[in-house]
């Protein structure tokens, strides 16, 4: 490995800007990441023709991927820039920001449209209060495992990223909301508010969207089983929609 | 319908600021809720190992009174004891409330909460779920705070920077500032009382297992204005980090609470696989010493152990490196109990640890200093809170694995009534002659400052060195002599400061300019946590002097108190409240009842 890498970053300077490529060489340390990268190009904002421009915007927080912030796309594939090791990567390195969401400056993005999404499922415990209550239900081992897994998403958008639902002419929330219903609804006390969740995901943007790409499920940094939530919920709007249909 | 009586401002969405903001919200009161990031992508996630609370289903005989005890005996008796006693109380209804919040702990075959072991104790006492509890517990207390949204109750500024707080004539709160990330627009935001949840201060030591948005600037800010900075030499370094080229990632405690254990070759300069070095050619040394707490004696005490041992020589390959073994648990057990941090290992240092012993090394981890607050967690400015790891209480001088947690959240409970309480009572609707617009005026002029100034400066450069001075000289081990180095090294990275170019001509949504600002900031309040290390001449949990190496009970018990001034920080000393548990020798390598 030779001791400098090769980094193609796409700019933007505003989210109505226009786009462009800068290239980069950086020292190559053992070990390091598509991050530590960019945190050289911010010691030292000099693109590899010798011209300055300025230090590259990037979201991250954590860099140890439990966040979610650092998602991009690096080498034509959406994952977290904290675990794109440098020595597993072809060269030159490209990164760009995500495109299913409004880039903000850089490889920024604005997601705020998934934390809207969590409150149109209702991602959530209706829980009576804070104070002491004792304990909640007892959950079975497995139940638990199951959830757990569920649970560990942290709306980091590569999902969204790489469904072909997704796009600027359609509502679909995508699999990461539709994940959170089914982590809810097999809560016990979650269970008791299921109806609002599942009519929630009935509607325009809906399950229905869902196209069955399946490609949600092979980006997942978190190895979530996506699609088994969405075909578990599929048959429960199914029936669902059967009985509450009965019922009027 | 929110009462509209009242107005309180938390700043930070990490569970201590969470905690605080549903407490308000449930009362009836309106909050204003500001984070640096989308509060799900606070620090808190990062949290691996659990939350303490005696709840004592192992029958063991475990108690809120012992649990108490440890945590005191842990901190090296540097804790005021009436809040911890009540933290120690609180903490088995604080894991029930998350409980009723849907919380994914792991269970017990009979479907109850199931306990593990972690350091400084002898019981299963630590709720958990995976390896990943303080992301779980953070995403409870945000579904929580989401419904207040929906509700109209909280109100999120999410991407926005607390710049200051709005004091008036008589050094009362009477609002913040804050900085808008993407346009830089400065605004003040009036409140009656505002709680400070703004985390720990690791990006002070450059490299630390904290995230990156973790710079104490808030707090050094909040002390500029005033506002006591108590206990800032207390520095937990975690014994078992990974080293990594941007950050020290955190190899949990529980790695060890289930089993894990830490060795190196007996033989210095073995670079033989770890696999094929014989269990008589290990030496546990940590086991060795510590017969009765073994490979969970207290972090302060772990990482000096480790520090030592590779001094020695007795690395890795003579490095600065030591095992930490998991190979002998069934590879199920682990992917049940500690899959996430498996990962985390897997992922970035190539191996895995289900098959392969960990290399591991210590790292900066947590800050037990912090604001002074009083019992009901305001600050010496009334009107100001803080709460968390930004506050000094509860730890003392060594925090115990699994109570941050809950220092978060009983923090959280207690001050969120206190501050509605003390808002209900404060002097609202006088007119304030513009004092709000003042301190715009002058927040935004350190902008056009940053802005304008040129030279030969990179402010991430400069981040750099001082990482690398506190690192070396302001964690494990500390020298009079290396203390005094690195304040003379921070007042000329002040003043170099001055010749920061930030580089930019871009002004929304850069990085460049905040950052230029918080390292000010970092700079101001490593003095302080340098300064307070160097007057305090003995050694206490995390912080320990070679040429001091006894615990000095006479002279020491009491805790620092840094205030501000243009000179630099005034050192004063508090007594510390040991009414309940009187101090006795702190010796984790006998075996001693409670």
């Amino acid at each position: 490995m030779a001791d400098t890498i090769n980094l193609k970053v796409k700019r933007q300077d505003s989210p109505e800007g226009g786009s462009r490529w800068e290239e980069f060489t950086v020292p190559y340390r053992k070990g390091e990441n598509v991050l530590t990268c960019l945190m050289d190009v911010q010691k030292n904002p000099v693109t590899a023709d010798g011209k300055s421009t300025t230090p590259v915007v990037w979201e991250a927080n954590c860099l140890e991927e439990v966040c979610g912030a650092c998602s991009m796309v690096i080498n034509g594939r959406v994952r977290q820039g904290c675990t794109a090791l440098v020595d597993k990567l072809e060269q030159p390195i490209t990164v760009q920001p995500m495109t299913k969401f409004p880039v903000i400056r850089d490889l920024m993005v604005d997601r705020s449209r998934m934390f809207e999404s969590l409150k149109r499922v209702h991602a959530w415990i209706d829980i009576d209060g804070t104070y002491d209550l004792g304990p909640g239900p007892r959950v079975a081992p497995g139940i638990q495992d199951e959830r757990y897994v569920l649970s560990t998403c942290m709306t980091c958008g590569c999902c969204l990223e790489a469904c072909p639902q997704v796009n600027s002419r359609s509502s679909f929330i995508g699999a990461a909301a539709l994940n959170q219903v089914r982590l809810f609804n097999e809560h016990p006390s979650g269970e008791l508010h299921k109806d609002i969740r599942l009519e929630a995901i009935m509607g325009e943007g809906g399950i229905a969207d869902c196209g069955n790409a399946q490609n949600c499920v092979k980006v997942c940094p978190k190895n979530i089983p996506l699609t088994d939530s969405i075909a578990r919920l599929y048959r429960e709007t199914t029936w669902y929609g059967l009985f509450s249909w009965l019922k009027k | 319908m929110a009462k509209a009586d009242i107005r309180i401002s938390v700043i930070g969405g990490g569970l201590a600021g969470l905690m605080a903001t549903i407490k308000i919200a449930e009362l009836g009161h309106k909050v204003d809720l500001f984070s640096l990031v989308p509060v799900r992508r606070s620090h808190s996630v990062c949290a691996q190992g659990g939350i303490n609370g005696a709840v004592n289903t192992k029958g063991e005989g475990d108690s809120p009174v012992v649990h108490f005890d440890d945590t005191i005996y842990g901190g090296d008796f540097l804790a005021n004891q009436a809040p911890v006693k009540a933290m120690c109380e609180m903490a088995p209804a604080i894991i029930y409330m998350f409980d009723r919040m849907g919380v994914p702990f792991s269970r017990t075959p009979e479907g109850l909460i199931d306990f593990r072991r972690f350091g400084g104790t002898k019981h299963h006492r630590t709720a958990f779920a995976g390896a990943s509890t303080g992301q779980q517990l953070l995403y409870a207390l945000d579904e929580q705070v989401r419904r207040f949204e929906v509700q109209g109750i909280v109100t999120k500024y999410e991407w926005w920077e607390f710049l200051s707080a709005v004091l008036d004539g008589n050094q009362v709160c009477r609002g913040l500032t804050a900085m808008n990330l993407r346009t830089l627009e400065v605004k003040a935001f009036p409140a009656d009382a505002i709680v400070i949840a703004t985390g720990g201060v690791g990006s002070i030591f450059g490299k630390s297992t904290n995230s990156v948005i973790c710079t104490g600037s808030a707090q050094s800010a909040l002390y500029q204005q005033g506002v006591k900075y108590a206990n800032g030499e207390f520095i937990q370094v975690h014994p078992t980090a990974i080293p990594g080229e941007d950050k020290l990632r955190l190899m949990s405690e529980s790695a060890r609470g289930e089993g894990g254990r830490v060795w190196v070759p007996k033989n210095k300069g073995d670079e033989r696989d770890p696999k094929s070095i014989a269990e008589t050619e290990r030496w546990y040394f940590l086991e060795e010493k510590y017969p009765a707490y073994g490979n969970l004696v207290p972090r302060d005490i772990a990482t000096r152990e480790i520090f030592q041992i590779c001094l020695d020589g007795f690395g890795i390959g003579g490095g600065n490196m030591v095992y930490l073994d998991l190979t002998h648990i069934p590879a199920e057990t682990l992917n049940r109990k500690l899959g996430a941090i498996l990962e985390i290992y897997e992922k970035f240092a190539g191996d895995d640890p289900r098959h392969t012993p960990m290399r591991i090394f210590p790292g900066m981890h947590y800050t037990m200093g912090g604001v002074w607050v009083d019992y009901n967690q305001m600050s010496n400015i009334p009107g100001i809170f803080a709460v968390g790891e930004c506050d000094y209480s509860i730890h003392g001088a060594n925090r115990l694995g699994a109570n941050s947690l809950l220092s978060c959240i009983y923090a959280g409970i207690v001050a969120g009534p206190a501050a509605v309480k003390y808002a209900q009572g404060s002097a609202r609707g006088e007119t304030l002659n513009g004092l709000h617009e003042a301190e715009v005026n002058r927040q935004t002029s350190i902008n056009e400052k940053l802005k304008n100034q040129r030279g030969g400066e990179n402010a991430y450069k400069l981040h750099d060195e001082m990482g690398k001075f506190m690192t070396d000289h302001v964690t494990v081990i500390r020298y009079n002599k290396k203390l005094e180095e690195t304040d003379a090294k921070l007042q000329e990275l002040i003043e170099r400061f001055a010749g920061v170019d930030i580089n930019e001509t871009v002004y929304w949504a850069t990085q460049a300019l905040p950052h230029a600002r918080q390292l000010y900031n970092m700079l101001l309040l490593a003095r302080a946590i340098t300064l307070g290390a160097l007057n305090r001449n003995e050694s206490r949990g995390a912080h320990y002097k070679p040429d001091f190496p006894g615990r000095d009970d006479e002279q020491f018990l009491k805790t620092t108190i840094a205030t501000h001034s243009p000179e630099g920080p005034e050192f004063s000393y508090e007594a510390v409240d040991i009414s309940q548990i009187k101090p006795r020798a702190r010796k984790y390598d006998v075996v001693m009842g409670n």
